[in-house]
């Protein structure tokens, strides 16, 4: 039996990134459905908290869909969300945690093909990290 | 195992739509109903055929009566299409239409799953129970009304702000027209003539300032700049600095052209771009508006030769600070040439090579024989996406307006100037739309294109006269062509207008191309993050005069319809402070770009206030709260957490 892909939580933005995600279905592109997203209104709102409960909660990865330069909101988020990452990055050490299991990349509002290959990239980098561990 | 949201004894519908059968294709509604059913709170789970139909809506509505329910989840398309016909139906059942929460199982599932149906189906689940998680805790909101100014600031009297003042006091607004310059007509008054029409630029000008005069609800004010903006939307309170003129009526026109002649001071004419001189006391041209000419004070000697000649001149005249109070602002800045580097294709190294506004400022000067520093031009070449285009330089986009104004510059030299010999050394001319007329008339009338690319500019040799220009040309299986010429014209392109003083005041959010940036460039073209804040022409990106018109009358529609009904309505999804986890350490502050955020005492202890006429809801405030005394409304801690909860199966 084919074995589940590993769940991935996404946080897309209501204006930008989130676009996106609905593009490529438009487009019928497909990527692993263990991806879920939760929509925020700017990837430099994401709460490290969140993304440390979602590893609790069972998702093997996090991925920042993050709105980069196109963010309405002002040039700013760039910094701000790499923050987030930053200080995320630090508590999932403390939890033993790797990095790598929290991306992040500008996903503009009809970056559909980068979002699936961002998507199809990290699940199968997810898998082989379980697939070496067992 | 499918985890359960928590209980919060809401009474939810949750409606699955089969969207004809976009989604039932692919996902088991009935084995998603059977899944959705059984979680607590679910008083009824539903299929329908399409949940936006007509009938669809009424169901809805009755059963939010009839059961009664206090929240309801819609299982269906993207949100970005039907999440306010939803808010509707729950508000027309009775319900607050934030106690309604929209799934999007198509475009983020049915579809990019399409391949493996079972596991779409349990995605369905998931994503569906992230739905009833989140409305069983929301909140009921409600939309702030705030009344509205029936006024407008305009900045920028070019022809995109001139052309929106004229609209929207026809519409019954009361226009503040804000110019920079002591002069209105911004870039286009500098432009000659154009294509497609051959109207000039100043004709053009003068005829949108004498319909704008004709109104009288707008107040324009030249030499002007906007120093302070305090409030929001529909009530926006901006300080004005009015630089002094030094000249005021009355005086006629004869007796300014009379204080002109007398001035001693000559200096370079910037609105010539240098290629000329001008008067301390000056008009740019003739027909200038407002018809009345300014001393340049950084330049005058304070001589008083002109005060012999005309009483009007005050050259104690102070600026002054006034006050306006409008609902919105609408940004017409415009933009700036690009100025060549030192050295960039030979610029600045020999006086032959000059800008394509420099050239537009030679033609409209030009009577007779065309001569250039007083010898006759009988050879151009044009070399084309200078400053645009650039794949390792900062200006990556193509300044659009440039290839069709060079090829008219080009027909008018050869036609009404008589020059020969014109080569245009470009890399893929983009006259496009009806603007191709334009390089068919060119190209059969003997000017010579030869095209290169990007990694292998033309080279220009200025030590000797005539300049050559050696390309290898693409056209011609890259066969080295030299071409020797009188004349180099570098077709530069447009860069955002230096503003940043009026940027960090408006706090206008700006692209990767460093223009103003619009919400979305297709769906809110002329809108921007600041509610109530529009742009429109070429400060939002490279525009030719029609498309700047077109963006003005979008952006004027926008205003219009912010302002028409008196009152105003603000999405509620704001930043919220819970003063009792606050410990007031700033960081919600520092991270907060919209001023939206203020320390206050309760009982004489400091904590973060939310003003909530500044919020834009963006939730930077957010993660930097060490306490997370901070949430965003409809997006708040408790919301998220069980949305995850739940997705996590």
């Amino acid at each position: 039996m084919e074995k589940d892909p590993p769940k991935i939580l996404v946080f897309s933005t209501e204006k930008i990134s989130d676009p996106a995600l609905d593009l490529a279905g438009l487009m019928k592109l497909h990527y692993p459905p263990t991806v879920h997203a939760v929509v925020v209104p700017c990837s430099s709102s994401v709460r490290p908290s969140w993304i440390m409960h979602a590893f609790e909660c069972g998702f093997a990865g996090v991925f920042i869909a993050a709105d980069g330069s196109d963010c309405p909101y002002g040039e700013t988020c760039i910094e701000k969300t790499a923050k987030i990452v930053e200080r995320t990055h630090v508590m999932m050490r403390e939890k033993g945690i790797p990095t790598e299991n929290l991306k992040m990349a500008a996903v503009c509002s009809v970056c559909a093909e980068l979002f699936v290959n961002q998507m199809r990239l990290f699940a199968g980098e997810l898998a082989d990290k379980t697939t070496n561990a067992t | 195992m499918i985890k359960e949201p928590n209980f919060t004894g809401k009474r939810i519908g949750v409606y699955i739509c089969q969207c004809g059968s976009n989604i039932s294709d692919y996902v088991d509604v009935e084995k998603v109903r059977e899944e959705i059913s059984r979680g607590k709170g679910v008083s009824l789970a539903k299929i329908t055929m399409f949940a936006c139909a007509d009938s669809a809506q009424k169901e809805i509505v009755a059963d939010i009566q009839n059961e009664p329910l206090d929240a309801i989840v819609v299982a269906s398309c993207s949100p970005k299409l039907h999440l306010n016909t939803f808010r509707g139906v729950a508000e027309r059942g009775g319900l607050n239409p934030y106690n309604y929460v929209q799934v999007n199982i198509r475009e983020q599932d049915s579809w990019a799953h399409s391949d493996k149906p079972a596991q779409a189906t349990l995605k369905a689940i998931h994503l569906i129970r992230a739905g009833i998680a989140k409305v069983s805790l929301s909140e009921p909101l409600t939309p702030m009304t705030i009344p509205a100014e029936n006024s407008v600031a305009i900045v920028g009297a070019g022809v995109a702000g001139m052309r929106a003042a004229i609209e929207l006091a026809d519409l019954g607004v009361n226009v503040h027209l804000i110019e920079r310059e002591h002069f209105v007509g911004g870039r286009v008054a500098q432009w000659g003539k154009m294509s497609m029409t051959n109207q000039t630029g100043e004709e053009i000008i003068t005829e949108l300032y004498h319909e704008v005069k004709k109104r009288e609800s707008i107040r324009v004010y030249t030499g002007a700049n906007i120093i302070a903006s305090k409030g929001s939307i529909g009530n926006f309170n901006i300080q004005v600095k009015i630089q002094p003129r030094y000249v005021e009526p009355p005086c006629d026109p004869e007796s300014f052209k009379k204080a002109i002649e007398a001035c001693p001071v000559e200096v370079d004419d910037e609105f010539n771009f240098n290629l000329t001189k001008r008067k301390a006391i000056f008009f740019n041209y003739r027909s200038e508006f407002p018809a009345m000419p300014v001393v340049d004070m950084a330049a005058c000697t304070r001589c008083e030769e002109c005060l012999k000649y005309c009483h009007g001149i005050r050259l104690d005249q102070q600026y002054r600070i006034i006050e306006i109070h409008v609902g919105s602002i609408f940004l017409a800045t415009g933009f700036n040439p690009y100025e060549p580097k030192k050295g960039e294709f030979g610029y600045q190294e020999h006086p032959n090579v000059i800008t394509f506004q420099q050239l537009k400022r030679l033609l409209d000067l030009t009577k007779g024989e065309f001569r250039f520093r007083g010898k006759k031009i009988e050879r151009v070449a044009f070399i084309y996406c200078v400053g645009s285009r650039q794949i390792d330089g900062e200006n990556k986009y193509c300044a659009r307006y440039c290839c069709t104004s060079a090829i008219h510059a080009a027909i008018q030299l050869r036609q009404e100037l008589k020059v020969p010999f014109i080569y245009h050394i470009n890399k893929g001319i983009r006259t496009y739309g009806k603007q191709e007329i334009l390089y068919e008339q060119s190209s059969t009338s003997g000017d010579v294109y030869l095209q290169f690319v990007e990694d292998d500019p033309p080279v220009v040799e200025v030590l000797n006269n005539p300049i050559k220009v050696t390309v290898n040309d693409l056209l011609t299986a890259h066969m080295e062509v030299t071409v020797t010429t009188d004349l180099v014209v570098l077709i530069t392109g447009m860069v955002p207008r230096v503003n940043t003083e009026l940027i960090s005041i408006l706090k206008v959010p700006l692209g990767k191309d460093h223009f103003y940036n619009e919400i979305h460039p297709k769906l809110r073209p002329v809108e921007t993050m600041i509610d109530g804040l529009v742009i429109a022409g070429c400060c939002q990106g490279p525009r030719n005069i029609a498309e700047s018109a077109s963006s003005a009358l979008a952006a004027v529609s926008k205003v219009y319809s912010i302002l028409n009904k008196g009152e105003i309505k603000l999405e509620p999804t704001l930043a919220i402070v819970n003063p009792a986890a606050c410990e007031w350490c700033g960081k919600c502050l520092e991270a907060c770009p919209f001023d939206a955020i203020e320390r206050i005492e309760t009982e004489k202890v400091p904590v973060a206030r939310i003003i909530e006429s500044n919020c834009k809801g963006c939730g930077m405030c957010t993660p930097v709260c060490p306490t997370e005394a901070i949430d965003i409304k409809g997006y708040t801690n408790p919301e998220v957490r069980s949305m995850i909860e739940a997705m996590s199966g």
